[in-house]
């Protein structure tokens, strides 16, 4: 039994269904990646799993430690350890940094949240005290965010996109950010269609139409990559054709 | 029976400065309790004289041209008691290149129905810079009523710059009436910060007349109401004279039963000035509100935190 279980998830928008009876069980302490093309409905996926406004009517059931959290509001949802990093991050006027991130903390100490900051690849003494407001680009608000999971300590991190945005030397600090929530406990989640995102993982799902159409290993689910095509029955159609989202 | 002094600490209490500051010879101050001057002290060339008055005091405060004042003054207007009226009246001159920052604190700890006027009259010279910091203390009952009123004559190249705040406590009944008249070169920067909750009324109406060629004006209100709290704020640029440029931005946010009305208001009267203008009233951002619940914070927290973030 995994510590998080998607049971025969169904959720439409519009009378279409952005995942259809999708199945999943995520092993605790791994890093799974779930990949799939745009419209896939990985996005929709982690927000269904955080309870996100707008994803919460839906059929099937999630499973957490085997417990439904079905009901559960989103603070609920994170209070049992549950989070998620958005592909891109929101922006706060006027919220300095210190605060967004010590908001998530149980140890919210200066020299911890700093020590944060610098392991994200920011430099606290310019960062710690600056507002999350839209003077940051896209990138540092990633790793700022990536930071307020790290001092969250949660059980399930879903980071969505986690290198959208960010510059080719940063990935690095990415990547090792999330070794570092593996290395705490953390099962992490990467929504990704990033081949480099991919190889981080342990273990991966390929979705496509809402339904999980292959698993397993990294190697394996590689193949999606290298042949810009996946393996199931739409093959070659256009996404429009079969009733999806482009 | 409390002492004068003991009622002075336990004003400074609720604020956020040091008192210890006061004793520095260099740092001005001035504390007000009720219509009584509770303590006061000036640097070399700024003249302060009090006159107590029944309901306030009335007080003439000058700096002589080409001073500039090292460390902030601190002014401190309190009402200990639950009930009364303090009106103050302000004279305000500052020389020709002059240079000061006020930090002022209005303590209404114990408010029932207390009143708190303020009339001011400022003029900055060509060449000065003035900056007022103001901080409001209330009672968490609501039961004030505060009604500051300025005109603001801001010379020459002299620069203006305002900041009111009034998050801590009840607002009760705020009228905030600024009307600045700005000369060739200077530049005002108002901003104002308030939240309301309960039935708290905002209202805020400031007018900036960039009169003079290359003046620049920001007027900026940002207000968070919530339960039953209203705000209205009514801010008006103008501009009359060539390159004359201004920029009025008011944002609210609006919870519960709150009601918020923003009307900035812009004239321009020569072809050569340029103002613009941007308001936004809503609700808290739900991706905001999300991603602070999705760290484990309740909804009202998060409302909290990021309402802080935007008032701060």
């Amino acid at each position: 039994m995994g510590i998080l279980e998607v049971k025969d998830l169904k959720l439409t928008f519009n009378g279409k269904p952005i995942l259809n009876r999708l199945n999943i069980d995520f092993w605790e302490g791994h890093i799974h990646a779930v990949v799939g093309p745009n419209g896939a409905g990985k996005s929709t996926l982690a927000a269904t799993i955080m309870g996100l406004g707008g994803y919460r009517d839906f059929e099937g059931d999630i499973l957490f430690q085997g417990e439904s959290i079905r009901d559960l509001k989103i603070d609920d949802r994170a209070r049992k350890g549950i989070t998620l990093a958005w592909q891109e991050p929101a922006r706060f006027e006027g919220l300095p940094i210190r605060d967004f991130i010590g908001s998530a903390a149980q140890d919210k100490s200066a020299d911890y949240l700093k020590m944060t900051l610098a392991e994200v690849g920011l430099e606290p003494d310019e960062y710690f005290d600056r507002a999350l407001d839209k003077t940051l680009s896209g990138g540092e608000r990633k790793k700022i965010e990536l930071a307020s999971i790290l001092v969250m300590k949660p059980k399930i991190a879903i980071l969505d996109e986690p290198d959208s945005g960010i510059d080719i030397e940063s990935i690095q600090r990415i990547f090792d950010a999330v070794r570092m929530l593996k290395d705490g406990g953390t099962t992490v989640i990467l929504i990704t269609h990033s081949l480099a995102v991919l190889n981080e993982a342990e273990h991966a799902f390929l979705i496509c139409h809402g339904r999980v159409v292959d698993k397993g290993s990294v190697e394996k689910i590689r193949q999606y990559f290298e042949d810009k095509c996946i393996p199931c029955d739409h093959k070659n159609i256009p996404i429009q054709q079969i009733g999806g989202q482009a | 029976m409390k002492s004068q002094t003991d009622i002075a600490a336990e004003l400074y209490k609720r604020t956020d400065v040091d008192p210890h500051n006061l004793k520095d010879p260099d740092v001005a101050h001035l504390i007000i309790n009720e219509n009584k001057v509770l303590g006061m002290h000036a640097v070399p060339g700024l003249n302060v004289t009090v006159k107590e008055l029944e309901d306030g005091v009335d007080i003439k405060f000058s700096l002589d041209d080409d001073v500039k004042v090292k460390k902030p003054v601190h002014l401190c207007f309190g009402m200990y008691p639950e009930k009364g009226v303090q009106r103050i009246i302000m004279d305000v001159a500052i020389g020709k290149n002059a240079q000061i920052a006020l930090m002022a604190h209005c303590v209404f700890p114990f408010a029932v129905d207390v009143q708190h006027i303020m009339d001011a009259k400022i003029k900055i010279g060509d060449g000065a810079r003035y900056s007022y910091f103001e901080r409001h203390v209330h009672s968490p009952k609501g039961g004030v009523k505060v009604y500051p009123k300025a005109i603001v004559e801001v010379g020459r190249k002299a620069h203006f710059k305002t900041e009111f705040e009034l998050i801590k406590g009840r607002v009760g009944l705020i009228d905030i009436g600024y009307e600045t008249i700005c000369e060739a070169y200077s530049v005002v920067d108002m901003t104002a910060r308030v939240s309301g909750r309960a039935d708290d009324v905002i209202k805020i109406r400031e007018t900036c007349n960039l009169k003079g060629e290359y003046a620049r004006g920001v007027l900026t209100s940002k207000i968070a109401v919530r339960d039953n709290a209203r705000a209205e704020v009514y801010n008006k640029m103008t501009a009359d004279a060539a390159f004359a440029r201004g920029h009025v931005d008011c944002k609210e946010i609006v919870q519960d039963n709150g009601v918020a009305t923003a009307v900035p208001i812009v004239e321009v009267h020569h072809p050569k000035a340029h103002i613009t203008h941007e308001a936004a009233i809503g609700s808290v951002d739900s991706k905001q509100l999300e991603t602070l619940m999705s760290r484990g914070l309740s909804e009202d927290d998060a409302v909290e935190l990021i309402i802080n973030g935007l008032l701060s």
